[in-house]
């Protein structure tokens, strides 16, 4: 028991700490990508290429006023960024990061923990967020703010859908619930092939999931000014922004897991730690793609969003799943 | 639709690998300015001859040639023993408003001594209308180097009435 807990403390502990670095340099890497895709040079006052941005960002942020509107819900204001981030943290306790290897003479998996029903969890606790968005929203007493939290609660269940069925896709392909062995599925060819619909069809609804571009439209700037985030300030503001940028990782991290094979690739069996590597080198280039798209793609309408979610993408993944079930009832 | 999708990725990538190729159209400005046109109109600059007399003789062509009425000329009398120019007059007080021009450039065609010049330096920001004013005093270039300034002692008998000074004709510093 007792190393059991060490060891998860540890595991959870290192995690956060990726985790909060990650947030804080895929906001320079997002700014930075985008400048190239528009031609220009990007951050670069902050450090030699801008490197010390997120450190100066961070600073600001912490010495900007905490400001709580007077109508506001207090409780509820100061809890919002709190229920959308941690939902966005704890997805990272089931995903594989890399195979069994052996550190310090201590054979351990690189997973928090290896759950056996690790999807339910991962579909179960992708769901939560959302209350923060939308309470946050509500909590402002704003008009853009409750606009973009009930924005944000349509697209949610619109997408959640099709979402959950391309999940269910994957879960019938593999036959296991557990991540760890999902990816072990995967050995003989990746998931992406096997199931290329369900596949882009869980990329859409991530990005939407997320609240990406072009499917950001809860914080539409044009409309809704920041939309849920328009009262928020400070410390606040930025859990809510290192919940969106924890949640672009989160989300590459599942799409890596379910659709690109995790951490296998060539020789992983020989040497386990290269299975981090390739872990990490699918999920940067899914975020690279998630980059590109923004830097692409305008928003598209409300209507648009709505029709998409529920009369081509709900469909097509249900499709899907019956398709699934009856190529794996034949051949079982 | 999904065509222009990939359509519309294929040209943001372009552009992409277009910056890491080529590096960014922009400039990190203050360190690197963007290079200026050769006919750049900036702010403007009174000239010199290279004795060290003004070439501007206050006739005021460059305030009747400018269509948004921001020069103000006011002419005063050059004397044997305080020259300013060659010629009968000066320009006593010469202001531009620079929130007024426009940077056409018409007050240099107009000028009949090449006096006033639009140089290639961008216009200075400043925190009051007044500051966009510029004076004389600003506007005029130093005299070249060993070269005294004006006003200067008339010896040339003939810079009281030609207006433009040719080499040849000497000047005394006061």
């Amino acid at each position: 028991m007792v190393p059991f807990l060490v060891e998860a403390i540890i595991k959870s502990a290192i995690l956060v700490l990726l985790l909060l670095t990650g947030f804080a340099y895929l906001t320079l890497a997002e700014r930075k990508l985008v400048a190239d895709f528009q031609a220009r040079i990007g951050p670069n006052r902050a450090g030699p290429y801008g490197l010390l941005q997120p450190l100066a960002d961070a600073v600001k942020l912490f010495f900007k006023e905490d400001f709580i509107p007077e109508y506001a819900d207090r409780a509820l204001f100061v809890l919002a960024p709190l229920i959308t981030l941690i939902p966005a943290i704890l997805i990272f306790a089931v995903i594989p990061f890399g195979p069994e290897l052996t550190l310090f003479g201590y054979r351990t998996r690189l997973q928090l923990t290896d759950v056996n029903v690790g999807v339910l969890y991962i579909v179960a606790i992708t769901s939560i967020s959302v209350y923060g968005i939308t309470l946050a929203g509500w909590a402002s007493n704003n008009k853009y703010a409750l606009l973009g939290g009930i924005r944000a609660s349509a697209q949610m269940i619109s997408y959640e859908l099709a979402m959950g069925l391309a999940i269910v896709s994957v879960v019938l392909t593999t036959g296991t619930l557990q991540v760890s062995g999902i990816v072990e599925a995967q050995r003989n060819g990746w998931l992406l092939f096997l199931q290329p619909l369900a596949a882009i069809i869980f990329f859409i609804t991530g990005l939407a999931e997320i609240k990406r571009a072009p499917f950001d439209l809860v914080e539409a700037e044009q409309e809704l000014t920041a939309g849920y985030l328009t009262e928020y300030s400070s410390m606040k503001f930025a859990l809510f922004f290192m919940a969106e940028y924890v949640k672009m990782i989160g989300f590459s991290a599942l799409m890596t897991t379910f659709f690109l094979g995790g951490y296998l690739g060539p020789f992983v069996d020989h040497y386990p730690a290269l299975g981090v590597v390739y872990f990490t080198l699918k999920v940067a280039l899914l975020i690279f793609l998630m980059i590109w798209i923004r830097a692409t793609l305008p928003r598209i309408r409300y209507d648009q969003l709505m029709a998409l979610g529920w009369k081509v993408l709900l469909p097509l993944s249900l499709a899907n799943v019956m398709g699934t079930a009856v190529v794996v009832a034949l051949t079982a | 639709m999904v065509m222009e999708l990939f359509r519309g990725l294929w040209t943001t990538l372009q552009e992409f690998v277009q910056t890491n190729l080529r590096g960014p159209v922009t400039y990190p400005y203050p360190e690197v300015k963007r290079p200026l046109r050769v006919r750049f109109k900036g702010v403007h600059e009174l000239r010199r001859y290279s004795n060290g007399l003004e070439r501007c003789i206050g006739c005021a062509l460059c305030a009747a040639a400018c269509p948004a009425d921001a020069i103000y000329v006011e002419a005063g009398e050059n004397t044997d023993e305080e020259r300013y120019s060659p010629g009968e007059r000066y320009a006593k007080v010469y202001e531009i408003n620079l929130l007024r021009c426009i940077f056409c450039g018409y007050c240099e065609d107009a000028c009949p001594t090449n006096a006033i010049v639009l140089t290639d330096k961008i216009p200075p920001a400043g925190y009051t209308r007044e500051s966009f004013i510029v004076t004389k005093a600003q506007l005029l270039v130093p005299p070249p180097p060993g070269v005294p300034g004006t006003p200067q002692r008339t010896t040339d008998p003939s810079l009281r009435t030609r207006s433009i000074w040719e080499e040849g004709l000497v000047n005394e510093p006061i």
